[in-house]
């Protein structure tokens, strides 16, 4: 017989060991669905490596595909970390795309490029917290339930992007050739507004990826060092406690919204200024991607921890940039899916096993017996 | 029961226990926390299975795979915390997963189950409205409501966990009369107890469990309250006996509160109009049945509760009220009944809650970063001079055991040099080895001149520690008495509502 019991010590080497061996289960797992649908597991694996790390190319759409993810990823773990549900990084992100880039569009393209970057961080960052604000004042004051206001909110904001570009008299819709008057598109971005890369051995490393190592690192000692960081993981412990010691829990969920949201507002203006240079409101474009979605995941795994969210972005990307280079007709774009809902379930599960152990009925009594009694009520 | 062993991760709960009681006996339990009185009767009621051992019943062997196979066998349990629900009526709690008879079938009959209900609410003078609703009745009706249904449903073994907890002494007197009543028509009812007078006054045996091992079993009539002590500790122990004070206390007023009114949770009013005064180095014990006002007593000075009128004063100072940080400011200490959840943040380290309350001040913070490295020393120290059982600043308060907690929380607390203590039900399921911790820290508190205004059920602990000692009821102050000259009867009828003097 197996038993669950509660572990009274979580080693530290586990909460390393435990993800690493989660996401072998998965790959275990996984070639066996591969075997049953006819590919050759370990063939396709190294397809998988190769596409996602293997030359400069691959590791150029891996980190383009992360950039985004990244932000999510870290802005899911701020507001999380105090127990705070944001599921708002979806439409923060699109709030930022439309600001970040209006902003751009505003300035034009005559200005010292040093000025339109840090504007439309900014302007993107600021926007998004706005709107992040209202699911947290409606928290703060009204207790209301932030998962729902959040997540709502994500449609609102998804109907205001296509606002802005289909809305045949928007200021930002390009009505300058044919093809953009029938299939809406915004005005773009001029390249001297474009956001740098820099280029270390021939990868392409675009600016937007560097801020989000940035930005992990200042919340990693926020989290770590400040004051602020020790109020949240008081107030995501324990509510109670936090007014015992006399916190101001309201205005703290007001403020790690706003941080969360711009956050999550940077991976949109990210987009616009390092990739597609275009507020993309088609069917194929932000809203197809699921990014802010994505970054709860990534957040989860990484157990809210700003450095372990790079690692595990960084891997994701890589996974979701096999993905796309694996499907074609031989494989289904379905499996990918399936890959990446299995590394997921494994990681989640193995959670498990950081928290409880599993032992074998009989053998472990001289176990319990050598341990000191302690209180049990 | 022959032999009893359960294991938990750890901990050895139950090593080997023998435990029989006879057919018309009241038998007690006797142990302190975490002796696996618990274990024990959870094993008898099947909602654990034993590692080892074997369960007798009548002379037949059982094994029970549930709880309900216990319930069939004729075993009754009254938790310590009621399994009521609180909107259904008494007859429909007392049927509640019953599967005999009219509670089987599909259509009920609600005034047949309640003649019945009431039938034997007069045979055992366990007088409850089979109609009432739950959440109507106060927390001694409940009790009732809880024991019925086991009679309802002929239980031969009936047990109850620390069922004199929630009385005052005179329901706990009755509940005594109908407990023998159900001894003499020869069912077995076990009582789960730590309070030596109460199983002195009830049982005919006592079998004392220490350390997860039953250590004997006397004639309750045969052994002094001090013998059982000595069983239940393993060691001579100071019954909580009055030490006369070295210092008399001060007559300086430290806490002054006047009409103070404070609603509950549920918008009733729980405190209505509370006007009292402490005096630097006074331990004011406030004597009550759980439920009467006094943990929004203890919310609303120290803060964490907003106030519908009223105001309290520290040294003069009037305190802005429903702010925390306005009474740590006054140094109100303050060592909540909810330990774990309020007193500190449970998955927080020693050292991060060593700071809770005192992180804004500039010895452990420089401007927004904290000095993790001074915080750390404090809880060095802390851990030190309190002497809490951890193996080092960086064990999360969750890992410690009930005791460890208190001294954390109580050694944080007096470290902020407080001018008053409000402390609530601080020794509630502490052995008692840490309750004569706690009392000897509260009593050195007073010593120090801090004005202790204590909260506890337990009416040996107040009148133990305190100089004055009011009554609380239905938020009113109902009486006040002199600890040495007033005997428990009249602070009980105080306590049940009665005038005091």
């Amino acid at each position: 017989m197996i038993k669950v019991e509660r572990r009274l010590e979580q080693p530290r080497w586990l909460s390393f060991a435990v993800p690493v061996g989660s996401v072998g289960v998965a790959f275990l797992v996984m070639a066996l669905v591969l075997v049953i649908t006819g590919h050759d597991p370990l063939h396709t694996y190294k397809r998988l490596f190769v596409a996602a790390f293997d030359g400069k190319a691959a590791w150029n759409d891996t980190i383009t595909l992360a950039t985004p993810i990244l932000f999510t990823g870290l802005a899911a773990a701020v507001a999380f970390r105090m127990n705070l549900f944001n599921i708002g990084g979806e439409g923060q992100l699109y709030i930022g795309a439309i600001t970040g880039s209006g902003v751009a569009f505003w300035l034009g393209p005559h200005h010292a490029k040093v000025l339109t970057i840090v504007l439309m961080c900014v302007c993107g960052a600021a926007g998004a917290a706005l709107w992040a604000l209202v699911p947290a004042v409606l928290k703060a004051f009204g207790r209301t339930n932030e998962i729902i206001t959040s997540l709502m909110l994500n449609y609102v904001a998804g109907l205001l992007l296509t606002y802005m570009i289909f809305d045949s008299a928007s200021p930002w819709r390009d009505v300058s050739t044919v093809q953009t008057r029938s299939f809406p598109q915004s005005i773009a971005l001029q390249p001297s507004q474009f956001w740098p890369t820099v280029r270390p051995g021939g990868i392409v490393i675009p600016f937007g990826f560097m801020l989000a190592f940035g930005v992990a690192a200042v919340l990693w000692v926020l989290f770590r060092l400040t004051r602020f960081g020790y109020e949240m993981n008081v107030i995501g412990d324990s509510q109670r406690a936090a007014r015992y010691s006399g916190m101001r829990t309201r205005r703290k969920i007001l403020a790690v919204m706003a941080i969360s949201g711009a956050v999550a507002g940077l991976a949109g203006t990210s987009q616009v200024g390092d990739f597609s240079h275009v507020l993309d409101a088609s069917a194929q474009g932000l809203q197809a991607a699921n990014y802010g979605y994505t970054g709860i995941v990534v957040a989860a795994l990484a157990r809210y921890n700003p450095i372990a969210v790079c690692l595990v972005g960084g891997l994701l990307g890589g996974l979701q940039n096999a993905g796309l280079f694996l499907q074609g007709a031989d494989f289904p774009s379905g499996l990918v899916g399936v890959m990446q809902g299995i590394i997921l379930f494994a990681t989640l599960g193995g959670e498990l096993l950081i928290r409880y152990r599993l032992r074998l009925g009989q053998r472990a009594a001289s176990a319990a017996e050598t341990a000191p009694a302690a209180e049990v009520a | 029961m022959r032999g009893i062993t359960k294991r938990f991760p750890g901990v050895l709960a139950n090593d080997a226990v023998d435990f029989e009681a006879a057919a018309g006996e009241v038998h007690a339990l006797l142990g302190e926390n975490g002796a696996g009185k618990s274990t024990l009767s959870n094993i008898l009621t099947g909602l654990y299975a034993p590692d080892e051992g074997e369960i007798d019943l009548y002379g037949a062997h059982v094994r029970f795979g549930s709880p309900s196979d216990a319930i069939d066998a004729g075993i009754g349990m009254v938790h310590q915390h009621f399994r009521l629900v609180p909107p259904f009526t008494v007859a429909e709690n007392i049927i509640l997963g019953e599967h005999r008879d009219e509670a089987r079938r599909f259509l009920i009959n609600p005034r047949q189950i309640e003649r019945r209900v009431a039938a034997l609410g007069e045979r055992y003078a366990l007088a409850v409205d089979p109609g009432a609703r739950v959440w109507q009745l106060s927390v001694g009706e409940q009790q009732r409501v809880e024991i019925l249904k086991a009679l309802y449903r002929e239980a031969r073994i009936l047990i109850l966990d620390e069922p004199t907890a929630v009385l005052t002494p005179q329901e706990a007197e009755a509940l005594f009369g109908t407990l023998r009543t159900m001894a003499a028509e020869g069912r077995t009812v076990i009582f789960i107890s730590h309070k030596l007078h109460e199983v002195k006054a009830v049982a005919d045996r006592v079998t004392v469990l220490r350390g997860g091992r039953s250590i004997a079993t006397v004639a309750a009539a045969d052994a002094t309250a001090r013998e059982l002590a000595a069983l239940m500790v393993g060691r001579d122990v100071e019954l909580a006996a009055r030490i006369e004070r070295a210092a008399p206390p001060g007559d300086a007023p430290a806490l002054e509160v006047e009409g103070l009114t404070v609603r509950g949770d549920r918008g009733e009013e729980s405190v209505r109009g509370a006007s009292f005064t402490v005096r630097q180095g006074e331990i004011l014990g406030f004597a009550g049945v759980s439920g009467n006002g006094q943990r929004e007593l203890a919310e609303a000075i120290t803060g964490m509760r907003p106030v519908a009128g009223g105001t309290v004063r520290v040294h003069g100072g009037k305190l802005r009220l429903g702010d925390p940080r306005s009474a740590i400011r006054a140094r109100i200490a303050h060592v909540p009944e909810d330990r774990l959840g309020t007193g500190v943040a449970p998955s927080l380290t020693i050292a991060e809650n060593t700071v809770l309350k005192s992180y804004r001040r500039p010895e452990v913070s420089r401007g927004p970063l904290l000095r993790w490295r001074a915080i750390r020393a404090r809880a060095a120290e802390l851990i030190e001079r309190y002497r809490v059982a951890a193996p080092g600043p960086d064990t999360r308060a969750r890992d410690l055991s009930g005791g460890n907690l208190q001294k954390l929380v109580l050694g944080r607390e007096f470290s902020e040099q407080p001018s008053v203590l409000v402390a609530a039900s601080p020794t509630r399921g502490l052995d008692v080895g840490a309750i004569e911790t706690v009392h000897a820290y509260l009593r050195e508190a007073a010593r120090d001149g801090v004005a202790v205004v204590l909260i506890s059920e337990d009416l040996d602990e107040i009148r133990a520690l305190a100089d004055r000692i009011v009554v609380v009821y239905e938020g009113r102050i109902t009486g006040e008495f002199e600890p040495e000259t007033a005997t428990v009867e009249e602070i009980g009828l105080a306590m049940a509502g009665g005038e005091g003097t």
